[in-house]
């Protein structure tokens, strides 16, 4: 008897150690990582660093030039800090690679990206260092006592756009340029199908527009422009498409908390105006047709909608360009914000680069990469970044600087540095920075913002495909985005706890073993408790 | 007599495998039953649902789950865009694989390709030998010939705008590892070729040989014949005369 009790007591300890080891295991898979940064009393300059920056170029030589420069520059001021650039010209590829990158302990050290994409990266312990304190150090911080450039203060940062690298009750990155969306007009097309541009786009003018330009001969030219191309309207960002005018309708998108509300009937009546203007050939997108430049430049579009931040190619005299010279058709471009549900209250989206930190195991190489990371938002790169393209500087001293105000005031003096829509489309953001906004940040919302705008791919291919769009149809396309992007999980944990479903058996038993090893010791506890107090009472 | 029969029909059934191990660039292309024949697929309107079969000629790219190829039949070539295809599967579809695809046609900035794609591998093997298209260039035959693998014979090389024979992107704002954008000219006109770094990246030959190009020199090239706004070969290699 006494032997079989024993037995059963070494299975016990023999479990409990087992579930003690198991728990301890899974005690680490969640805080397995890097210590937490610690900003160091002095930058050892005694020192040499070797630090990597992964940076985001519009496929533009003289970005990455100014790129070049700005690591001479800020090496020229510590040399003993050396500045390797890696080049990318796709945000999908450098969040691709980062992921990569964080399992094998090989992130960069300061790298362009969207804080969507920071929100997965934070799925891993200490990897992005939150700059909160950063900002706020008086020898290295904003403004820093003992930083060899002059940088701004947290004051000068644009507050909106640094507001926008605020998550998780943490700044995890700084603006680097802010870009919003531009329509971009042939308006020599629009006053020839009889309509006058009005102050403000709104969808209905746009549409009625378009369809008007679908109009063709006997002969499938269309009469417009004597081709026989002609894609009135082409959306380059179809996710940024369907979140804008989501927005603009204070219909569902998702919440703070990242509850996912995207499947709802505005979504639903606005992809059933997207299919029927797809189904005249009045729309297309990017992704289907091409980018909306080309189309425009060779006269085959009326109104294009893209990044303000590729001014450059837009436009007769545009100084980028990827068709022939004998495409070019000669036409007047007018640059308007993107068309609105409600002019009296605008609103467009707000994007472009941002710069985030990885931690490191030693904190003096993270401070060189907060330096150098702060370098860029100097007057130097802010402006020369900015005029490479209709972005804006996210500083208020580099908008207000002498060099700025006179890059604005240039506007249209020649098809290059001071070419016209550039400027305008800049122009367009510093006059609706109030009017912008971003979705909320959280683990899942990069798969959120694709399933978007697949949606609006899918009904534009659906309906070029002489598929029936309808109720059948847009339920299977919700299932479909819901399944393909993975939202199944967030919208579960958010919306619905008491749907998760009985706890797995591996679970169920390790919570069954805290319990065991709670009451063992608390049985352990008043065993040790009742023979002290007999050991008092006999001491006594 | 029967000896001699015998030694027929083995002759007969080693002729008959060799035909079937060699790259059989000869003979018809047999296609299975709902299979387009390449007349028919070019014939096929945009938008609309084709089903080929043809033979994997180059692998350009994998990314989530989603393969970019070259493939070619007898008749023709097809451009397959980002066809559903596992990693598993994106490692069997070596030079020569056949296989069976159904997708849709569609068309972007010139290029004509199949996308939204699924396929099955098949029995059977084919590279194709390159198609000297040389004579064609400038012409408006060339672009029949839209996706084969392809040469292009005795062309010179060019300034790539930027005083020497190639650049990183089309504007020289790439780096290593980015594609390499280069000018070839015959006959006074002048084109520009592509070594497309997800097709060859900067461990492959070509990659390396064409940064070693120089202004001058005559060339002898291999690619596919890819198209953006006009023709944009992309080269595979590259031989100096």
């Amino acid at each position: 008897m006494k032997k079989e009790k024993k037995k059963i007591c070494s299975r016990l300890a023999l479990l409990l150690v087992l579930m003690g080891v198991m728990l301890s295991q899974t005690g680490c898979h969640g805080s397995r990582g890097m210590a937490a940064f610690e900003i160091p009393e002095n930058f050892d300059n005694s020192r040499t660093y070797e630090i990597t920056f992964w940076a985001k170029n519009d496929t533009n030589k003289t970005q990455t030039d100014i790129y070049k420069r700005a690591i001479q520059d800020f090496q020229d001021l510590y040399p003993n800090i050396t500045v390797n650039l890696r080049l990318y010209t796709d945000y999908g590829r450098i969040y691709n690679d980062v992921i990569t990158n964080i399992s094998t302990g090989t992130t960069p050290n300061v790298c362009i990206t969207y804080p969507d994409h920071i929100a997965t990266y934070l799925t891993g312990t200490n990897i992005v260092v939150p700059l909160e304190g950063l900002f706020a150090d008086e020898r290295y911080g904003l403004g820093g006592s003992e930083l060899r450039f002059e940088g701004p203060a947290q004051g000068e940062i644009i507050p909106q756009f640094l507001e926008e690298c605020a998550f998780n009750e943490h700044y995890y990155a700084i603006p680097f340029m802010r870009s919003t969306e531009a329509c971009y007009v042939n308006k020599t097309y629009v006053e020839a199908l009889g309509y006058s541009l009005p102050e403000q786009l709104t969808w209905d003018f746009v549409w009625e527009v378009a369809e008007a330009a679908t109009a063709r001969d006997s002969q499938g030219t269309y009469l417009v422009n004597g081709q026989k191309v002609m894609i009135p309207f082409i959306y380059k960002s179809t996710d940024n498409m369907m979140i804008q005018m989501l927005r603009q309708k204070g219909a569902g998108y998702s919440t703070p908390a990242g509850e996912i509300r995207i499947f709802n009937d505005t979504t639903r009546e606005l992809l059933y105006t997207v299919a029927e203007h797809a189904g005249t050939g009045a729309f297309s997108t990017f992704k289907i047709s091409s980018y909306p430049a080309n189309f425009l430049n060779a006269g085959q579009c009326v109104f294009a909608i893209d990044s303000t931040a590729g001014a450059t190619w837009m436009g007769t005299h545009a100084p980028l360009s990827d068709i022939s010279e004998e495409a070019l058709v000669e036409f007047e471009t007018e640059v308007y914000p993107i068309p609105q549900f409600d002019t009296d209250h605008p609103q467009m989206i707000s994007q472009g680069p941002s710069v985030c930190i990885f931690n490191k195991p030693d904190c003096q190489e993270v401070l060189a990469s907060w330096l150098f990371a702060q370098y860029l938002l100097t007057n130097e790169v802010q402006t020369a970044y900015a005029e490479t393209e209709g972005y804006v500087p996210v500083t208020s001293r580099a908008r207000d600087s002498a060099q700025y105000q006179d890059y604005l005031s240039r506007c249209g003096e020649d098809n290059s540095l001071y070419y016209d829509v550039k400027i305008k489309a800049s122009r367009l953001l510093l006059s609706h920075v109030e009017d912008t906004f971003v979705t909320p940040v959280f683990n899942g919302s990069t798969s959120l913002r694709d399933a978007a705008g697949q949606m609006i791919e899918n009904v534009t291919k659906s309906v070029n495909r002489r598929e029936t769009v309808d109720d059948a149809y847009m339920d299977k396309l919700y299932g479909d985005v819901t399944s393909l992007y993975r939202l199944q999980s967030t919208m579960q944990t958010s919306t619905d706890r008491k749907e998760l479903g009985p706890l797995p058996p591996m679970a169920a038993a390790l919570l069954g073993g805290l319990g065991v090893t709670w009451a063992l010791i608390g049985v352990y506890v008043v065993r040790e408790a009742m023979k002290n107090r007999k050991k008092r009472q006999n001491t006594h | 007599m029967k000896k001699c029969f015998i030694a027929t029909l083995a002759l007969t059934l080693i002729l008959a495998l060799a035909g079937c191990g060699n790259n059989g660039n000869g003979g018809t292309d047999e296609k299975s039953e709902g299979v387009m024949t390449y007349a028919e697929y070019e014939a096929a309107a945009l938008d609309t649902q084709v089903v080929i079969e043809a033979y994997v000629q180059a692998k350009q790219s994998w990314w989530e789950n989603q393969a970019t190829v070259y493939a070619q039949d007898k008749d023709g070539a097809y451009f397959l865009y980002n066809m559903a295809c596992s990693e598993e599967d994106y490692a069997k579809l070596t030079t020569g694989t056949k296989i069976k695809v159904t997708g849709y046609k569609a068309e972007w900035s010139g290029e004509v390709e199949i996308i939204d794609a699924t396929f099955e591998i098949m029995d059977g093997n084919y590279v194709a030998e390159a198609a000297d298209v040389t004579s064609l260039l400038g012409t408006d035959d060339l672009i029949k010939r839209q996706n084969q693998f392809v040469s292009f014979k005795g062309m010179t090389v060019e300034d790539a705008g930027n005083g020497s024979a190639f650049m990183y992107n089309w504007d020289g704002s790439g780096e290593e590892g980015s594609d390499l954008y280069f000018n070839v000219s015959l006959n006074g006109n002048t084109y520009t070729f592509t070594v497309e770094s997800y097709l060859c990246g900067p461990d492959t030959d070509v990659y390396q040989a064409v940064k070693a190009l120089e202004i001058g020199q005559t060339v002898d090239m291999e690619g596919f014949l890819y198209w953006y706004n006009g023709v944009n070969p992309h080269i595979t290699s590259v031989t100096v005369k």
